[in-house]
């Protein structure tokens, strides 16, 4: 694996995709090393806020070298963040965390690709790199159902919305139900009511379900163990029944991990 | 121009060390900073069996700083020895283990574990102040530190440091015990604790609830206890609280610290301890100052 570090991004622009959400375009090596569900480190520049914000990578282009980031405003950081204009610097920590591991969908299989709310992002570029058939369905709040175009690309999208204004009235898996679909292999990203329903299906359905999880993190680098996940069986790196989300996740299988 | 110090008989290339829980055992950050420009990597709290730590969240952000309860998760005295401090000895720095327990037993029994191998120094935690039993319950009595730490000085191969906590009416009075107890040096501050409410949810940024603050906005108090220690005790200090560069290193070892531990800047920036070394060269450059320990103290 690429070796981390720190470094210093050229924004090439910014747009504001739905309420709150924003989506980022990087200029950096680091695009050039990003897989999948890896992540980057956002260091504010108010020095108040010191710590790096994890933010999962939603696309990357390996030829020109960009990074895209499609984020939440959740506090003062991506406040800040959501004011980075073309030409502006951003300090990125990364790469961080491993990726969804995109060698178990095997070629004739087909794969479940679910996103929730700002766990939509990551997954496509997920929905790029996977070669085999791909039943991809994101859940949103309402209407403002961004990056749906970009799925178009790679499968068939069957959107679940919470107040039905488009696709499913309900959440992903309830989009799964109308639409009948069914899959040998599952990959998430969501908040954790959805990845404990997604893990409830793949174990019904004894089909594998990688999920990506998140949590408050620190350093990002696996040295603070402020990110930990509870884990099914002993840890190999801790001794007890904790990984760290940043190094040994943010992607598990979910039966590996104790989601409740 | 002359950067070592001397702690105890064993000297140290340069005054930076790793804060004890913010640099794991250096592996990880061994990615970013060459671990052999370090005075000494300062391990995270290692006990006599695996601990699971705190449930989460176990950080949170504050202003100019940051709160955590990790409860010192560790996978215990065996595989720290097996595997981290295998690791740690391909360095040229020296190894400084802290080590923490529930109980004086269990104190005992990771310094009786430590005899044999080849560290330089105990760094021991009596103040984390996120867990239940044991650590900062040893650390705030002056009669309860007096206690462990002669208990430890006897059962130690290594030399020994207490590391204080900053949650007491009067650090000066714990730097006495710690010194008339035997011990080798003092190491202060542990973090100091504090409190994050969510408004939003309307409950603990923690599910500890309270958290020991770290980062920049406590130097300032951590400058003050070391300055105040320095001037009550003989033995040696290594100082910590927000180092976040050179300077602020510099001001540590003026208030009397021997050398200083960079702890939560390492979050922020992955390469802070060796920027750090270089900062202090070439501040004792710009000043004409041939040998470190002509600033050690300069400021009573």
């Amino acid at each position: 694996m690429a070796q981390k570090k720190k470094v210093t991004a050229r924004v090439v622009g910014q747009r504001r995709l739905a309420e709150g959400i924003y989506d980022l375009s990087l200029e950096t090596p680091l695009a050039f090393e990003a897989v999948c569900g890896q992540f980057v480190g956002v260091y504010p520049k108010d020095k108040s806020t010191l710590l790096p914000r994890p933010i999962s990578i939603c696309e990357t282009d390996r030829e020109r070298g960009l990074l895209r980031l499609v984020y939440r405003v959740a506090g003062k950081g991506t406040a800040e963040f959501s004011g980075l204009k073309a030409g502006d610097t951003a300090e990125l920590l990364g790469v961080l965390g491993n990726g969804f591991p995109t060698d178990k969908a095997k070629p004739g299989m087909t794969a479940l690709l679910f996103g929730g709310g700002i766990g939509v992002p990551p997954i496509l570029q997920l929905a790029k790199e996977l070669s085999c058939e791909k039943l991809i369905v994101p859940g949103y709040r309402d209407s403002q159902c961004f990056l749906m175009e970009d799925f178009e690309k790679y499968g068939a999208v069957y959107p679940a919305t919470e107040d039905g204004s488009v696709g499913t009235k309900g959440n992903v898996l309830d989009a799964v139900r109308q639409n009948g679909l069914r899959a040998d292999i599952i990959y998430a990203c969501g908040p954790m009511p959805m990845l404990r329903a997604v893990k409830q299906y793949a174990l019904e359905q004894d089909i594998p379900a990688y999920i990506s999880l998140e949590e408050r993190m620190a350093c990002g680098v696996g040295a603070c163990l402020g990110c930990v996940c509870r884990t099914a069986k002993k840890d190999p790196h801790s001794h007890v029944n904790n990984a760290r989300i940043c190094t040994d996740g943010p992607v598990f299988e979910a039966r590996e991990v104790e989601i409740g | 121009m002359k950067t070592a110090v001397t702690i105890a008989g064993v000297t140290f290339q340069n005054p930076v060390m790793t804060g004890s829980g913010t640099f794991g055992s250096g592996m990880e950050y061994s990615e970013f900073v060459d671990l052999n420009r370090l005075g000494a990597v300062v391990t995270k709290g290692v006990a006599n069996v695996p601990w699971p730590g705190n449930p989460t969240p176990r950080v949170a952000e504050v202003y100019g700083g940051m709160l955590n309860a990790i409860g010192l998760q560790n996978p215990g005295i065996d595989v720290f020895i097996e595997r981290d401090l295998a690791f740690l000895k391909q360095f040229d720095t020296k190894v400084i283990v802290n080590v923490c327990g529930k109980t004086v037993e269990d104190y005992l029994e990771v310094v009786e574990r430590l005899a044999d191998t080849d560290i330089d120094m105990l760094e021991i935690n009596v103040s984390c102040p996120n867990v239940k039993e044991g650590a900062i319950a040893f650390g705030q009595k002056a009669e309860a530190l007096f206690d462990i730490t002669s208990r430890i000085k006897r059962a130690a191969r290594q030399p020994v440091i207490m590391k204080l906590s900053p949650n007491v009416t009067d650090i000066t009075e714990m730097a006495r015990a710690a010194e008339a107890a035997g011990a080798d040096a003092i190491s202060l501050i542990n973090t100091i604790t504090g409190m994050k409410i969510d408004i939003e949810r309307r409950s603990f940024a923690l599910a500890n609830k309270t958290g020991g603050m770290s980062g920049p906005a406590i130097k300032p108090v951590a400058v003050r206890m070391v300055w105040q220690c320095a001037n009550a005790v003989k033995i040696p200090i290594i100082g910590m609280g927000g180092i976040a560069t050179a300077e602020d290193a510099v001001e540590f070892l003026m208030a009397g610290a021997t050398a200083v531990a960079v702890g939560a800047m390492n979050f922020v920036n992955p390469y802070a301890t060796a920027q750090i070394a270089d900062g202090i060269e070439a501040f004792l450059e710009r000043h004409g100052i041939e040998d470190i320990r002509e600033i050690i103290g300069c400021v009573r």
